[in-house]
């Protein structure tokens, strides 16, 4: 699991409102819910951001309601991986869940700047940013690299029931 | 070693003698619930899936009550899918039209979730039944169609924190000025993945609604749920409307917590959570002079019969104030006609309140009072984050139901003592 992709960076708790407005959660589309990807945050960021972006957060990533429409705007959207100092838990939940990869890095944050290019290998636990530094990332759970694996949990449960078939 | 309750009800539905903090579980669901936006991800993943038939039709819970009445083409759209999907599955609790409330007043009132049960749903104010002495927790799209194939949900049991309070309440103060007053102290991921336990002494004079406000803002420290154990009060709540019986679970004298807080209730003053996150709180002595145009009380925190008769003892024989569009919205039909039965309706109607159909409408900017460009609301609601009631540009300040009520009387941010 390898991303190289160009860095948006936002702030601490952002939350699930920021991410995708409630008054798009009308639609399931996908296409849709990208189009409004962050917007209440940057206005400009559905048109800005390209397919392998790298979002970036500070704590409290996802906070709020549940919506799984937050993962899907910002999968759809294009975006690669999030990189955040903390994640709020249902919207870690529904990331690995639905098959949007999630890094936890406490340092990341600080040694960044939006535009910045990093390279993320999930795998080997690393980011490494422009100027060749590496930092560690929190190691993904068992459990959770199970359900990567497997893509996403509907997909787990599956694999999981035809064997005891 | 003793267990806290959050892990005694994790334990019993995993079939484990004992749990510890960082375990991992599949644990079975007593009750799962979706809503209108939420539930038509979560019926699409179950028919991917292959799912034929929910794993117990008397434990699946689906309420329209976001977007409801349906306030346009998409969201009737939803609607009919949930609908559809409900009738076809024949399930025992969807209610709509005149029968939907806001889902975590309505399972309550209807006694759909009960002490010791474990609940999940697709909204993250599930947890609001941790009142009721439940593990109740909110989860997304994808678990609850997990949970409608396999009647089962994946856990990583929770570290307690441990909230002690004591001291008497002061005038107008309620329990959403204890959660706020709490959010506040501890910071909106202040109980990050963790069980908030609620105890003590003060406990005996909050009733249902209070813990219901209470354990309905646990998400917003970040916690996976908030849980009071039953008592006195808690039984003579269920009692009346449980139709199956019901197991009660408290902590262990020497359960582990990983934190314990205590929190002196005298000292504590209605609280408002100026904009944009609810850790944001000030005494209601020092919000300063802040004019608002909306005033909105309702919605799962504090849409309950006990939150309108506050709001109606403020508001009697008063007005709002001419630039402020008051808005009730009664969380479900129970609460609509004691309301009408006690009388509150008319000293709304003679407030010039706009009275809403129950519906969660306005709180996350959906529709019923939507804020311009640089409008501010004070709500009873839970989430003042950017563009939350509406336009990004607009402002909502948290309150209990007295604030929210003499607020809309003086037109701005004000305490019920400054009435005239």
């Amino acid at each position: 699991m390898k991303f190289q992709g160009k860095i948006w960076k936002f702030g601490d708790n952002i939350d699930t409102d920021a991410i995708i407005p409630a008054r798009y959660l009308n639609t399931t589309d996908h296409a849709v819910l990208a189009s409004h990807c962050m917007e209440d945050a940057d206005p400009s960021f559905p048109e800005k951001v390209a397919a392998g972006d790298i979002l970036v957060g500070g704590e409290n990533f996802g906070c709020g309601s549940s919506r799984e429409h937050a993962p899907i705007a910002i999968k759809a959207a294009g975006i690669s991986c999030v990189i955040a100092k903390s994640f709020a838990r249902i919207f870690y939940r529904n990331a690995f869940n639905m098959g949007l990869p999630i890094f936890e890095s406490q340092e990341l944050y600080d040694r960044i700047k939006e535009g910045e290019t990093v390279t993320v290998d999930g795998d080997a636990g690393t980011i490494t940013l422009a100027q060749g530094e590496v930092l560690r990332i929190n190691p993904i759970p068992p459990f959770m690299q199970e359900l990567i694996v497997d893509g996403g949990l509907m997909k787990h449960i599956m694999k999981k029931q035809a064997k005891t078939a | 070693m003793g267990m806290t309750i959050t892990e005694k009800i994790l334990a019993a539905h995993a079939d484990l003698q004992e749990v510890h903090p960082g375990m991992l579980i599949n644990a079975r669901v007593d009750i799962a619930l979706g809503n209108d936006i939420t539930a038509p991800i979560a019926i699409e993943e179950f028919q991917k899936a292959g799912g034929k038939q929910v794993f117990d039709k008397d434990k699946v819970v689906l309420i329209p009550d976001h977007f409801t009445p349906n306030k346009d083409i998409s969201s009737a759209q939803q609607c009919k899918f949930v609908r559809e999907f409900a009738k076809s599955q024949i399930l025992t609790h969807y209610y709509e039209g005149g029968e939907v409330g806001v889902e975590h007043a309505l399972l309550p009132e209807k006694g759909i979730v009960l002490p010791g049960d474990l609940v999940i749903g697709a909204d993250s104010h599930t947890c609001t039944y941790g009142a009721l002495g439940a593990f109740a927790t909110g989860v997304g799209s994808t678990d609850l169609a997990a949970a409608m194939l396999t009647g089962e949900v994946w856990f990583k049991v929770p570290e307690s924190m441990k909230f002690v309070l004591f001291g008497k309440l002061n005038p107008w103060v309620s329990g959403k000025d204890l959660i706020l007053y709490i959010i506040g102290k501890i910071g909106v991921d202040g109980a990050l993945y963790k069980a908030m336990e609620i105890t003590g002494e003060t406990l005996a004079s909050l009733g249902m609604a209070d813990r219901m406000s209470m354990a309905n803002m646990a998400i917003e420290a970040g916690a996976k749920n908030g849980i009071f154990a039953c008592d006195d009060i808690t039984r003579a709540y269920v009692k009346p409307r449980a139709k199956r019986p019901w197991t009660e679970y408290a902590s262990d004298a020497d359960a582990v917590y990983c934190e314990t807080i205590e929190i002196d209730c005298s000292r504590i003053e209605p609280q408002v959570a100026f904009p944009h996150l609810p850790s944001n709180t000030k005494g209601i002595s020092n919000v300063g002079n802040v004019r608002i145009d909306q005033a909105v009380i309702g919605s799962c925190t504090n849409g309950r019969i006990e939150d309108l008769r506050v709001a109606a003892q403020v508001l009697k024989g008063r007005k709002a104030a001419s630039h402020v569009r008051l808005l009730i919205i009664p969380a479900t039909p129970e609460v609509y006609r004691m309301a009408m039965d006690e009388g509150l309706m008319n000293v709304f109607m003679d407030a010039n309140a706009i009275i809403s159909p129950p519906t969660c409408g306005p709180c996350l900017g959906g529709h019923m009072g939507i804020l311009a460009q640089g409008e501010r609301a004070v709500a009873t609601t839970n989430r003042n984050f950017v563009g939350r009631m509406g336009h990004p540009g607009s402002e909502v300040y948290l309150s209990n139901p007295a604030v929210a009520a003499a607020s809309a009387v003086m037109g701005r941010l004000a305490g019920p003592d400054e009435l005239k």
